[in-house]
């Protein structure tokens, strides 16, 4: 009797809401290729981040003060007097570094396997939306707790607006609301921070999945796996991605968070890269400090900016570096996607290309000097030769054949049996050489059980030691 | 004191805005789990410090949960007269003699340690030499005309600084004391290395709190992660 109330109440729920279609299509229907390798967690930990962070931020909400003369005050109170505040705000500002993290990792796999080519350019494009909606989102955030980077972070990125000619000082004046960072300021951040960014986020993230699940994911291979289908119209290659990718994903999500939490517990400032040093004293319009940088996830975009020597250029330069991101699909100009089959130049390109990436976010926190000015450039020009010249190298380059159906690659954990029996090969072999006298005799490789049980037992009382 | 009401009278209008100049830092050696060293610097902070720099972000409460002493024994033995066991460490001078005095308000020290680090404290408020060209007399290797005079000179003594001559002008190192204070360089050792840890301790009361939360957080995700691991190799056995 009871039971069947609850069947009841489902099959009157189900017929009003298509929940089973939705769910097939989107899960347990939805067919992945099945050689995803460890790049493809990132999409995943990026919707984690993103849902911490609404989540952490909504508690953040009902106790922070968007107010000039409250809010660095609010953000201590936070920290001291509510109960878990501090551990909600270091998951709010690890998670910030979190998400660039997980999303440029998300970015360099579309680079590597070329997912950002015929069919899914609009995914691509949705994703890069996306990024740019994450700086936003980013930037007005690390006004809120108005420490002197807070403030004087703003007010340098906003100035550059006024670099625009004709418009540029009065669309300035605008986005600030006042003549220079203000409380004015500190509200409409906060505004856009809380509700108008977060919405267009999720919107984002909503269109960026639907594409995704229209044409399909890539995979480390760059074939399309609906090219050969089973008798029932499955792709040969692919696998539901509920429940083989739901159970991978939470491996993944499991080792995120073990790298997450050690941040929170044990390094939360990150050496001032996570949170800013200077961040510590409250933001003092009188006072500049000597050395202004932005949070690491804007410093190789920072670093262009600083590269060149015109300030208007300058500023086109910093949104071009962006801006040529979105045209990626139409600049490359290969017939492969995966760099598995690309030539030898594209392998190059792309390591040049993060190596520029990396030398500019590390020159971005450091004082501009003449010298790091110079490289600076040297790098900004590597960082849009990828971009520019790649309608030509990729036109160029001799690509290898590519094959009908996914390659058998081995993970991690399938090599590390024959990894372990090679390195005590090849120690046996060391052994050899350096005691003839036991060459030959099992002896050598046998482990010694006093020493093992030795090792084991003293991890153990360190373990102990350490929880005590 | 009448005089040294009138030296600080004189005062010029200093900002302190250059940071250490590139002279290198010593290393405090503070350690944080040391209730009796962060009691004694707790206590050293109001005697020495509260006249002029709050702590406006932590409670005598707070201080005496925190580093388990009794709260009588905190009002008796740290707070100055009069203090609520409620109250913050609120300085008692105006914010508007203040900047008479000094030319700038003393900074509140909640959060200093966070923004300074302990090295930097603790190399500076060892780094104060005799310079009779400045308006308080005393000038900072560190904090190059600090604002803030030294309050701890009694205890350390009279120390000066070697004066090298070269094209960019005079360069100060090499601080020596001439004179000893009340006390003995080691004695002013552990007095500085207690009050930078109180410091360190108000810039953020939660870390020690949190580094024992890790340890249980690190172990529980760490089980997660085997659970899952294993969980997906059942379901992935047949996938080749």
């Amino acid at each position: 009797m009871k039971r069947d109330r609850i069947t009841e109440c489902n099959d009157w729920f189900l017929q009003r809401f298509p929940l089973t279609k939705l769910w097939n299509e989107h899960m347990a229907h939805y067919y992945a290729p099945k050689n995803f390798n460890f790049w493809y967690y990132f999409g995943s930990l990026a919707l984690l981040v993103l849902v911490n962070q609404i989540l952490t931020g909504i508690f953040l909400t009902m106790n922070y003060k968007p107010d000039a003369k409250l809010a660095f005050d609010s953000v201590e109170y936070i920290m001291r007097d509510v109960n878990w505040g501090w551990l909600i705000r270091y998951m709010h500002s690890t998670g910030s570094s979190a998400f660039f993290i997980v999303v440029y990792l998300h970015m360099f796999r579309g680079l590597m396997y070329g997912s950002y080519k015929h069919p899914r350019e609009l995914i691509w494009i949705f994703g890069m939306l996306l990024f740019v909606a994450l700086m936003a989102e980013a930037f007005m955030g690390y006004l809120l707790p108005w420490g002197q980077m807070s403030y004087w972070g703003a007010q340098v990125i906003i100035s550059l607006f006024s670099a625009i000619p004709v418009i540029g000082d009065d669309l300035s004046l605008w986005l600030r609301g006042d003549y220079v960072v203000s409380d004015a300021t500190l509200n409409r951040f906060f505004a856009f921070h809380v509700i108008a960014v977060p919405l267009a986020l999720v919107l984002l993230v909503f269109l960026h999945i639907v594409a995704l699940h229209e044409v399909g994911s890539n995979n480390p291979d760059g074939i399309e796996i609906k090219d050969s289908k089973d008798p029932w119209g499955h792709p040969v290659d692919g696998i539901p991605f509920h429940p083989y990718y739901t159970v991978k994903d939470l491996v993944g999500v499991g080792v995120f968070m073990l790298f997450f939490a050690t941040v929170i517990f044990y390094m939360p400032e990150m050496g001032g890269y996570f949170l800013e040093h200077a961040n510590f004293i409250p933001a003092d319009p009188m006072k500049t400090p000597e050395h202004i940088a932005p949070v690491w996830y804007f410093t190789p975009f920072y670093a262009i900016l600083r590269a060149i020597p015109d300030k208007f250029a300058g500023v086109i330069g910093m949104g071009g570096a962006i801006v040529v991101l979105f045209l990626l699909p139409w600049l490359d100009r290969s017939p492969v996607k995966s760099i598995r089959y690309r030539g030898g130049i594209y392998k190059k390109a792309l390591f040049l290309f993060v190596i520029s990436f990396l030398v500019l976010g590390y020159l971005g926190t450091q004082p501009a000097t003449p010298t790091a000015t110079i490289v600076a450039r040297v790098f900004t020009a590597i960082y849009f030769g990828f971009f520019l010249l790649m309608p030509i190298y990729t036109r160029w380059e001799k690509t290898k054949p590519v094959p009908k159906r996914l390659t058998t690659t081995h993970s991690l954990e399938e090599q590390l049996p024959g990894l372990i029996e090679e390195i005590i090969h090849l120690k046996h072999g060391s052994t050899e050489i350096g005691h003839a006298a036991f060459k030959g005799s099992f002896f050598a490789i046998r482990p010694n059980p006093t020493g093992i049980r030795n090792v084991i037992s003293r991890l153990a009382k360190n373990v102990k030691g350490s929880l005590n | 004191m009448k005089n040294l009401t009138v030296l600080l009278l004189l005062l010029s209008v200093s900002f302190g805005v250059v940071a250490s100049e590139g002279v290198e830092l010593q290393k405090a050696s503070n350690h944080l789990g040391d209730n009796a060293s962060l009691q004694r610097g707790a206590k050293h902070f109001v005697t020495y410090c509260l006249g002029c720099h709050s702590i406006k972000h932590i409670r005598y409460l707070r201080i005496a949960l925190d580093i388990d002493v009794d709260p009588k024994k905190v009002l008796k033995d740290i707070a100055p007269e009069g203090a609520n066991i409620y109250d913050q460490l609120h300085s008692a001078m105006n914010a508007h003699d203040a900047e008479k005095w000094f030319g700038t308000q003393p900074p509140d020290l909640s959060l200093i340690a966070r923004s300074r680090g302990a090295d930097w404290l603790y190399s500076y408020l060892k780094s104060y030499y005799i310079d009779p060209k400045s308006p308080r007399g005393v000038n900072n290797l560190i904090f190059k005309d600090t604002a803030m005079p030294n309050p701890l000179w009694q205890l350390q003594g009279d120390q000066y600084a070697e004066i090298k001559k070269n094209i960019w002008g005079d360069e100060y190192t090499n601080l020596l004391i001439k004179e000893p204070g009340t006390l003995s360089g080691g004695e002013f050792e552990i007095f500085i290395n207690d009050l930078v840890n109180f410091l360190v301790y108000v810039g953020e009361p939660v870390q020690l709190e949190r580094q024992r939360i890790g340890k249980y957080v690190l172990f529980f995700i760490l089980m997660f992660i085997v659970l899952a691991y294993l969980l997906k190799k059942e379901y992935w056995k047949n996938i080749h």
